[in-house]
């Protein structure tokens, strides 16, 4: 089972964090920090994976972003480096090349793409084809009641001139 | 009007940044960005919460602003302050109508919350409601929810409808009612144990990520109850059969892989289902076989498919076949330049040689190079594999290079773990007393109070106990050579509780035993003790407890006790201690010095620490004494509780004799107890000593037990809980519950090495000249890791060779010199005695590791025949095969199935490697005296042709195996 994901920068900042097993607030920081020291550090041709409390981290750095994903020990910590893959595959088809600055200004769109990737600490789905569909299908939702609200607008606009 | 105005403006704003965000959360996430400290970013939000707080709680904000208000409280709270002002918005937003915004909700409620908060009771009638919504999305968003927030208790109220759920057309809905079930199950398995059933429906979908998400659940019941899910086999066998041959869509295609996430998870289950059962595996030999075969080594996930083959291979009925392919990968594993794939490898040795020990033999180099890699990660995997291996044999050179590691790293959590692994090896395994004491002592020295206090106790048992056999004279060396050590450690400064309290009882149990020295020496160090570690009051207690050991053995031996001034002094400061504990053993020291030599034998009969001790709860050998004092006027005993609060102080002093220097303790001596008779009691004292010190104990509890009649006795207490202990402690290293290996005697490690050298011996004749250019290469690999490797992977047969470990066995009892021997002699015997396996010169000693190495396992002999008989009818083939083989063996394996000359080569390799890694270089002059013998090496050789197998002649691995 995978306990939580973390998306820190090179400089240690969070930029995603999804917990699956609860933690307070004040262990989330604490997590936060350990982890940021231990694999922020370590160097580039070390394996991807580190002892932590018992657990196992399993970490990729994209660019200046590293992924990191908590799971038990009796996982495949191969496996679950190809499921942060998989999810980083997710990310750049949908905003198209993803860079940093796609999550920094997007996470919660990140989180809905967790969210059909990863339910309750288990890999719910395979295809990349699939979650994609429903992450647009979920847009286009988004995209008509824009549309809707611009009518709206439109009208207010010409019900102020 | 100006209402309006402002709503355009933010509708026009709030299409701006692509996804609709304002200016102001830009800015922030920007600000945020470009914070150069931590102390700025905590301003910037401080700031953020403050705003939010504000206008979060206006009347009438949009629902779009609101939304983004929503947004801005996740970042608040990812970045780790508090947002639980605003959960009860989120919570309110689920109660939208437009998905739009019931969308955002969800996400900030199921970030915020977990399935304990308060808030959860107002979301699940919106979950409700939204699980019946006829817009499949909402149901997904309502689902999502569910596995995150519904808890124990509130998941009746959603069942029905998640159940209902499963059936649904969608896919996307099926799948996430499938592990919202599955959520309930773990939370709360019973509550879903009637649905159960459904999960094995599911299995059937015919949408393959609702098969995929269902094996999740699957995997759970599965680990809990194999036995029910016997009859699933087939299907998962069939399921991934499929999947291996391309059947499922291309949208689950992952890096030209079919389906590899399936694949794992059906691997994983499999390996459940197979594992001890014979006949639910056989199902599966041809399938796994077929992933071995079609995976792809190439990219990540070929590999990690690989290693859960492996993972299943190794838990599964052992399968020869399988277990060959399992051991290529993992040479490939090992022999990768990546470190994750060695790390891998290194977990998958630890896993197939439980059921193969011999193919560490090949690895060995690698293994040691992973133990020496600067990757910490790598290097804990690798002392688990070592934990794993570890037998009598190398038992030294692993925990002591564990020991060093341990002492090297400041992780406390894995300090801990690595601490109680060497415990745990050295107590099974330890070759000699002196080893044991010297390894206890590193890792009580640099773990300290990280380690159990129960392996602080397990250890003076254990030097208690000694062997607990009849080798007197061997426990009484390991007594004295732990009084030494001790004694020289004590010079060290700062040294852990635990250890101290260790040392402190075994010297005061055994410092003056052998004679070697005298009770002053011996006083003045526990004197030391108290003193430098004056704050710690349960190192005092032992300190005190073991001088009154030692005076009183003094006392018995019938010698003048002349307590030293030191030793005085600090009487005098305990006595007046504030721990009543302290002081009430001081009082017992004073009391003990004033009786005269039969007492005090009756009191502390000298190594009596491990007899047991009845304990007549009742008292009722003092009913006489008490029906005497009533005659003559005494006061009948009245309980506690019954007892009138007024204390009569005079009674009290003149009961006790002993105490009568002091007033403090009034409250449990009212009893009616004339003058103290120390002898009926004494048959409870010997060894309260064993019990850990306890506590500062109150007087009110240690004198509870209301007829005590010696007041400065807590054996009552204190051997009920001495009984207690024994229970749950470990049997010491004896030989005899633990370990087979480690009574390898003559007869078990001659017929092994005879079977050893009827494999090895043929074939290694014929390989000598080909490898000989392959021994140069060898000599670049330093000796350092070759004497490593042969003291790791095949130390038995030569202790000679081991300075580099540091450890001699030469200052061992005699008794277990002569044990670390016997593989020595015994080989002298076996090379002896079959001559026809006589192998060439330089060969014999060297093939001579694997052989006893290997000894507790299989014998590869038997293994040999058991294939034979596996495969008759292959053998044939098996044969012109292995006759014309290909140099490039690794292709071989990939392209064909694995036939038996594989096996045999595995055998054959181990063999070689093990003796390149074992020794240097070979020696010729040593080997020339045995000599070869030709002819019987040609009649094995054809012995062994007849049996179907033969020997390789090129060996293309080797130098593989070698260079890494």
């Amino acid at each position: 089972m995978i306990h939580f994901v973390l998306l820190i920068s090179r400089q240690g900042k969070v930029r995603l964090t999804k917990w699956y097993s609860p933690y307070s607030q004040k262990e989330r920081t604490k997590v936060i920090r350990e982890l940021g020291g231990v694999i922020l550090s370590r160097g580039p041709k070390l394996c991807n994976f580190v002892d932590w409390r018992g657990f196992k981290v399993v970490y990729k750095r994209y660019a200046s972003l590293y992924f990191c994903m908590c799971i038990d020990q009796d996982d495949n910590e191969l496996e679950v480096l190809e499921i942060i893959h998989h999810f980083v595959e997710i990310l750049d088809r949908y905003f198209g090349s993803v860079c940093e600055l796609d999550l920094i200004f997007n996470f919660h769109k990140a989180y809905y793409i967790l969210d059909e990737l990863l339910l309750a600490g288990e890999l719910q789905e395979t295809s990349k084809k699939t979650v994609a569909r429903l992450i647009a299908a979920q847009d286009s939702l988004v995209e008509t009641a824009k549309e809707q609200q611009g009518s709206i607008s439109n009208i207010i606009a010409q019900a102020t001139k | 009007m100006e209402q309006l105005r402002t709503f355009g403006r933010e509708l026009a704003m709030g299409s701006q940044g692509g996804f609709y965000q304002s200016k102001e959360f830009l800015d922030l996430v920007k600000s945020i960005g470009e914070a150069r400290s931590k102390a700025e970013e905590d301003r910037i939000v401080v700031n953020e919460i403050d705003t939010l707080k504000r206008r979060i709680a206006e009347p009438d904000i949009p629902k779009r602003k609101m939304k983004e208000y929503i947004i801005r409280l996740v970042y608040i709270e990812m970045l780790g302050h508090d947002a639980s002002f605003g959960y009860i918005h989120a919570v309110k937003m689920t109660h939208d109508d437009s998905l739009l915004v019931k969308r955002t909700g969800y996400l900030a409620v199921t970030l915020f919350l977990n399935e304990e908060h308060d808030l959860i009771i107002l979301i699940v009638n919106t979950i409700q409601k939204d699980l019946k919504s006829d817009n499949y999305l909402v149901v997904c968003a309502a689902l999502n929810a569910v596995c995150k927030l519904i808890n124990e208790e509130t998941i009746p109220a959603v069942l029905p409808q998640v159940v209902e759920l499963l059936a649904h057309p969608k896919e996307a809905v099926r799948k996430k009612a499938i592990m919202a079930l599955h959520c309930f199950y773990q939370k709360s398995p019973s509550s879903v144990s009637h649905l159960i059933s459904n999960f094995r429906k599911r299995l059937c979908d015919n949408d393959p990520g609702v098969m995929g998400a269902t094996l999740c659940p699957l995997f759970d019941l599965i680990t809990r109850d194999v036995n029910s899910y016997k009859d699933l086999v087939i299907s998962f066998v069939s399921i991934l059969k499929q999947v291996t041959e391309r059947r499922l869509s291309k949208a689950y295609d992952y890096h030209q892989m079919p389906a590899p996430f399936i694949q794992i998870k059906l691997l994983k289950i499999l390996a459940l289902l197979g594992s001890g059962d014979k006949q639910a595996s056989e199902n599966m030999y041809t399938v796994v076989g077929d992933v071995f075969r079609k995976c792809d080594f190439s990219s990540n996930i070929g590999n990690a498919v690989l290693y859960e083959c492996i993972c299943c291979v190794s838990s599964i009925y052992p399968n020869p076949k399988l277990l060959d392919s399992a051991a290529d990968i993992i040479s490939r594993f090992l022999k990768s330049d990546s470190h994750n794939l060695k790390y891998m490898g290194i977990d998958a040795l630890g896993r197939l040689i439980k059921i193969s020990p011999e193919i560490a033999e090949q690895h060995q180099l690698a293994v040691i190079d992973c133990l020496e890699d600067p990757d910490d990660t790598l290097k804990r995997k690798t002392f688990e594999l070592l934990y794993k291996m570890t037998k009598s044999t190398n038992v030294e050179v692993i925990v002591d290079r564990m020991i060093d590691y341990m002492i090297s790293i400041n992780d406390n959590h894995y300090k801990t773990e690595i601490a109680s692994r060497c415990v745990e090896l050295a107590e099974q395994f330890a070759p000699s007393n002196q080893w044991f004491i010297q390894a206890m002592n590193k890792v009580f020295e640099h773990t300290g109070d990280l380690v159990n206090i129960k392996v602080a106790h397990n250890l003076m048992r254990l030097i208690a106990e000694g062997f607990g056999e009849d080798d007197d004279n061997a426990d009484s060396k390991l007594r004295s050579s732990a009084v030494e050590s001790y004694l020289r450690i004590l010079g060290e400064p700062k040294l852990p509780s635990g250890f101290l309290q260790v040392i402190c009882w075994v010297l005061g149990e055994y410092g003056t035993a052998d004679g070697m020295f005298c009770a002053s020496d011996i006083t003045g160090k526990l004197c030391d003790v108290a003193e430098a570690y004056s704050s710690d009051d349960t190192v005092k207690a032992y300190a005190v407890t073991a001088l009154m050991k030692i005076y009183a053995f003094e006392i018995a031996a019938g010698r003048e006790v002349d307590m030293l001034t030191e030793c005085q002094s600090l009487m005098e400061e305990l006595l007046a201690s504030h721990s009543t504990d302290l002081q009430q053993r001081a009082y017992e020291l004073q009391g003990v010095i004033g009786l005269d030599a039969h007492a005090v034998e009756f009191i502390m009969p000298s190594d009596a620490s491990c007899e047991d001790i009845e304990v007549d709860k009742d008292l009722s050998f003092l009913d006489g004494y008490i029906q005497e004092a009533i005659e003559k006027g005494a006061q009948p005993y009245i309980p506690e509780s019954e007892r009138p609060g007024v204390l009569n102080m005079g009674n009290f002093r003149n009961q006790d004799h002993h105490e009568s220097s002091h007033g403090l303790r009034f409250e449990a001596y009212e009893l009616p107890k004339p003058a103290v008779q120390p002898r009926i009691p004494r048959a409870l004292l010997p060894s309260t000593e064993i019990v850990p010190v306890p506590e500062p104990v109150y007087p009110r509890e240690t004198y509870q037990t209301p007829v005590t009649p010696i007041p400065s006795n807590p054996s009552d207490a204190g051997s009920a809980e001495l009984k207690l202990r024994l229970d749950g402690v470990q049997k010491k290293w004896g030989r005899p519950t633990y370990t087979p290996e480690t009574s390898t005697s003559n007869s078990t490690s001659q017929k092994t090495v005879n079977g050893a050298a009827q494999v090895d011996g043929p074939s290694t004749v014929n390989s000598t000249r080909e490898t000989y250019a392959s021994r140069k290469l060898q000599v670049e690999i330093s000796h350092e890791k070759q004497k490593l490797a042969a003291s790791l992977f095949g130390g038995s047969s030569k202790p000679e060779k081991r300075p580099a470990t540091g450890h001699k066995v030469s200052k061992a009892s005699s008794h277990m010199l002569e044990k670390s021997h016997v593989p020595n002699s015994s080989m002298e015997v076996a090379s002896e005695k079959t001559a026809p396996a006589q192998t060439p010169p330089d060969l014999l000693d060297l093939g001579e590791p694997t052989s006893t190495s290997t000894a507790p396992s299989l014998d590869p002999f038997k293994q040999l025949e058991v294939l034979l008989d596996a495969t008759q009818d292959a053998s044939a083939a098996n044969s012109a095969t292995s006759a014309s083989r290909s140099p490039d063996v690794m292709a071989l394996y990939a392209d064909t199935p694995v036939g038996i000359h594989n096996k045999d080569e595995a055998d054959l390799l181990s063999g070689m490697s093990n003796m390149s890694g074992a020794t240097a270089r070979p020696q010729p002059t040593k080997g020339s005296s045995k000599g070869p013998n030709p002819k019987d090496s040609l009649e094995k050789d054809s012995l062994v042709r007849q049996m179907g197998v033969k020997p390789s002649s090129q060996n293309p691995n080797l130098f593989k195996d070698l260079l890494g």
